[in-house]
């Protein structure tokens, strides 16, 4: 069947370099990967063109783009499907400088990656034969080793694009890999160290739960997922000092005994009591609320019924399990 | 001035191993791949390593004996017994990595059934154990403070008097050429599946390693045996995993039998690997299949064995063919896959040229002899790739940087390429030389060969060297200039496409992978030892050298 593609390309090597869009329309076969049709248009219209590609088969993960604005692999991409309006939209994967075409510089990616050092850390003596570990564990785990750092998921991440310092889905989901291992951290598996550092701005408790990433995902790891039971394991570890671990705290706090959201009180409790400076900071907006007839009660009174709230949160976990 | 001790080249399993080891020996080590390391081909293993544990009651020697009879003999014994004996440690290593190998009921190292061995020993990741391996591995070689240059290209080995004194190399992303000095330089690119079309292999495997060391007066061995895998998909011809028939599928012909009985009433679908391509293409051939293709069924395996043991193979399927494993019949053939052949090494990794090494796809040790067992290709990789890195670290330490001309190699490389940008843009595309090599080698040597088609490929290669002085490169670009990439990689694959076909031609009997349909009977008595091919005065030369036999008289192949 004729496809055509349009590929915004660039090319840094001419004067005042800009992107620009290219239609191209190029016979590949019916079940035919997008993907394939980029390679017909390097091969046959334009060995200029540049992108990077090699498995065919969605292992390698060279081939993370942006399809018609979705972020995924192009070889695990059937061309027909992807088709809208008789066109196929195809630019290079989001979130990093575009080197040239559909070429990103992973540099930044990387780098975020070396920051959680990734490799495992046992803190015991190693066994002489294999660690021993059950079958789910590990099942778990590979549920999360399947990530073939392709970039989709940083491509489609709304807190990188506001705050590049954030570790990011891929960083992050990698970390998980290491937290969720028995064989990493203390003898009980448990790894402290690293939660620890995770807890930290641009760590774990600026993930906005947008889902991008889990939508983008190639291979089914959910990054955001992971990234949630990383805070779970934190929290669990003891690290309450954070603004994220508070607001989650205070959040299901309020929502658990009074049935709704205690808005005034979640920030000086999210940022902490103490936190003078970072309280001030909020002056502003408090007094902008105030002009404007926002601010919420000074006195939160209880919902009719809270006691139904609060049944439905003892029925997702018993009382005793949470803090 | 850049300057390693040891310099890889390649950063798949078997490169980073060799790195990884290198650095623990002290050696100021690089790694130098021409694509980021997780992106090496080494991902696309899918089944397993083996390795025979012997608190499971597994001996080496039975490993050992499976490979010899696996390869037709025409494995080297003596390493063939390194492979096995290390295989143990090898696996346990990489566990402690951080594998996340499956696990049986009592939480140990999880076992599969795979080809031509005779218990289970294979050990996986479901169904994409190399690349959780290759990961893990990446992850080793951070740790490990090795000096990598990612996505730079060796376009040239640098020899003076017969030493190896360093590469030339570009890094991709500027369009810079670097001289780089090496005391000692371990191949690991890889095989060269793109000579063939289709394959299985990624696009990057262009046999790199293998043209560029056997330009430089390395000698090849093995080249004739080129393995078909039993189970590639229609279509584009990727990998559909031995793990699928190590878990319980069947191979059925067009009405549904399955044909294996036939061929190999013991082993049935798990019979080496060239047994059971050559009963598909006889099937095909006699008219059995669909399409040119069989049916892999993998329907009576149930979703939830599927889902935990096989769902990555699934997803290509569905995505590439659109079929689901779970109620369909998957169409497949058999497909170029690997290179039994290639830079011929002993078992240090150590080849005829001082300071070069090989290991890995690239290498010939000969441990795969006619033909390679799954899940020893992995297993081949790890062991090697450290054995050689643990020689390299040790040479090196003693030697010397041989001296060479800097600035003159960095001029005369510049120059090449700039010709080969300069060339006007009225020859054949790359692409078009490269599918004119890929269809010859794939008619005529596939599973069955003959003289006739041999030399007809031979013809074909003589033209497609001639018509590939003359194609233009598009891109006149120094950033991110692929078409420049491509055009040295043609030129790598038609170095190795010759003595591939040479090889085969010369070898006049059916071993292992090389199955001729003039010389059917395998003939110990004439044949029993590898081809070693170089590049001579006027053209490639064809030697002969003996096979290492230790413990295993060779007897006729039943599975």
């Amino acid at each position: 069947m004729d496809i055509t593609i349009k590929v915004k390309r660039f090319d840094p090597e001419v004067a005042d370099p800009q992107p620009f869009w290219q239609d191209f329309t190029v016979e590949i076969d019916d079940k035919g990967t997008v993907l394939d049709a980029l390679i017909k248009i390097r091969e046959d219209n334009d060995g200029a063109f540049s992108l990077r590609c090699s498995c065919r088969s969605a292992i390698c993960g060279s081939c993370a783009m942006r399809i018609n604005g979705q972020a995924g692999l192009a070889c695990k991409t059937q061309a027909a499907t992807a088709i809208k309006d008789g066109v196929i939209t195809v630019e290079p994967a989001g979130n990093m400088p575009v080197i040239k075409d559909l070429v990103v510089n992973f540099d930044g990616f990387w780098d975020k990656v070396m920051e959680i050092e990734p490799y495992l850390k046992p803190e015991g003596e190693e066994p002489e034969a294999e660690y021993i570990a059950s079958n789910e564990a590990m099942l778990h785990l590979s549920s999360v080793t399947s990530c073939i750092m392709c970039g989709s998921c940083v491509s489609a991440c709304t807190v990188m694009e506001v705050d590049p310092t954030f570790l990011g889905p891929a960083a992050l989901a990698k970390a998980y890999r290491f937290t969720a291992d028995p064989r990493d951290g203390d003898e009980n598996g448990v790894s402290r160290s690293r939660l620890e550092e995770l807890t930290k701005p641009s760590g774990m408790w600026d993930c906005t739960r947008c889902m991008e990433c889990v939508t983008a995902c190639p291979k089914g790891v959910a990054p955001m997922d992971r990234i949630m039971a990383l805070r779970d394991q934190a929290m669990e570890a003891g690290f309450h000092n954070t603004n994220g671990a508070r607001h989650t705290e205070a959040f299901s706090d309020s929502l658990e005994h009074s049935g709704w959201l205690d808005e005034l009180r979640l920030v000086p409790k999210s940022v902490g009591m103490t936190n003078v400076s970072a309280l001030i900071g909020y002056a502003p907006i408090a007094i902008q609320a105030l002009t404007h007839g926002k601010m919420p009660p000074i006195i939160h009174k209880k919902i009719e019924k809270a006691e139904n709230v609060k049944k439905i949160f003892d029925k997702v976990e018993p009382p005793k399990k949470r803090r | 001035m850049l300057e390693h001790d040891v310099l890889v080249i390649g950063a798949g399993l078997a490169g980073m191993r060799a790195a990884i080891a290198a650095r623990a020996g002290g050696a100021n080590t690089a790694i130098i791949s021409k694509v980021h390391p997780v992106r090496s081909h080494s991902n696309a293993a899918q089944g397993g390593i083996n390795a025979a544990l012997t608190d499971r009651g597994d001996e080496w020697e039975d490993h050992a004996y499976d490979t010899v009879k696996g390869s037709d003999y025409l494995g080297d014994q003596d390493a063939i017994e390194v492979m096995c004996k290390a295989a143990g440690q090898a696996l346990i290593d990489m566990e402690h990595f951080g594998v996340t190998f499956n696990r049986d009921d009592e939480g140990r190292l999880g076992t599969r059934a795979f080809g031509g061995q005779r218990r289970a020993r294979t050990f996986f990741v479901g169904d994409f154990t190399g690349q959780a391996l290759l990961h893990v591995m990446f992850e080793q070689l951070i740790k490990s403070g090795v000096r990598r240059y990612e996505e730079w290209f060796v376009s040239s080995l640098i020899i003076e008097d017969g030493q190896v004194c360093g590469v030339m190399a570009l890094e991709v992303r500027t369009g810079q050429l670097y001289a780089i000095r090496a005391k000692t330089v371990i191949f690991c690119t890889g095989g060269f599946g793109r000579v063939f079309e289709p394959s299985t292999n990624a696009l990057i495997c262009t046999g790199d390693g293998t043209a560029l060391a056997y330009n430089a007066g390395a000698e090849l061995m093995d080249m004739e045996m080129v393995q078909y895998h039993p189970t590639t998909l229609a279509g584009s011809g990727v990998l559909i995993s031995e793990a699928a028939r190590g878990e319980g599928a069947y191979l059925l012909d067009k009405d549904g039998n399955r044909f294996m009985e036939k061929y190999a009433p013991n082993m049935m679908e798990l019979a080496s690997r060239d047994v059971v391509s050559r009963a598909e293409q006889t099937e095909i051939n006699a008219g059995n299949g669909v399409d040119g293709c069989v049916y892999l069924d993998c329907r009576h395996l149930g979703e939830s064995l599927i889902m935990e043991k096989l769902s990555q193979i699934r997803e290509i399927g569905i995505d590439l063919v659109g079929v689901d494993m779970i109620t369909d019949l998957i169409p497949i053939r058999p497909g170029m896959h690997y290179a039994m052949g290639g830079i011929r090494t002993n078992i240090d990794g150590q080849t005829n040229l001082p300071g070069v090494y090989a290991a890995g796809e690239c290498a010939c040790v000969s441990v795969h002899g006619g033909n390679r067992l799954g899940a020893n290709s992995l297993l081949d990789t790890i062991v090697f790739g450290e054995r050689s890195g643990n020689h390299a670290a040790e040479a090196s330490r003693n030697a010397d940087y041989v001296e060479f001309n800097v600035d003159q190699a960095v001029r005369n490389e510049e120059k090449r390429i700039q010709d080969l940008l300069d060339r006007p843009q009225n020859g054949d595309r790359i692409a078009a030389v490269r599918l004119g090599m890929g269809d010859s080698m794939n008619q005529n040597l596939a599973v069955y060969r003959n003289e006739e088609g041999m030399k007809e490929t031979l013809v074909d290669l003589v033209d497609l060297e001639k018509r590939y002085e003359t194609v233009p490169v598009d891109n006149k670009g120094k950033v991110f200039n692929t078409d420049l990439v491509f055009a040295l990689e043609l030129g790598f694959m038609l170095n190795c496409a010759t003595p591939i076909a040479m090889s085969a031609l010369d070898r006049k009997d059916s071993r292992g992978a090389q199955a001729r349909t003039d010389y059917p009977d395998r003939d110990d008595e004439n044949w029993m030892k590898h081809l070693v091919i170089k590049k001579g005065e006027v053209g490639p030369e064809l030697t002969y050298a003996p096979v290492s036999i230790t413990q295993w008289t060779p007897e006729e192949r039943k599975y």
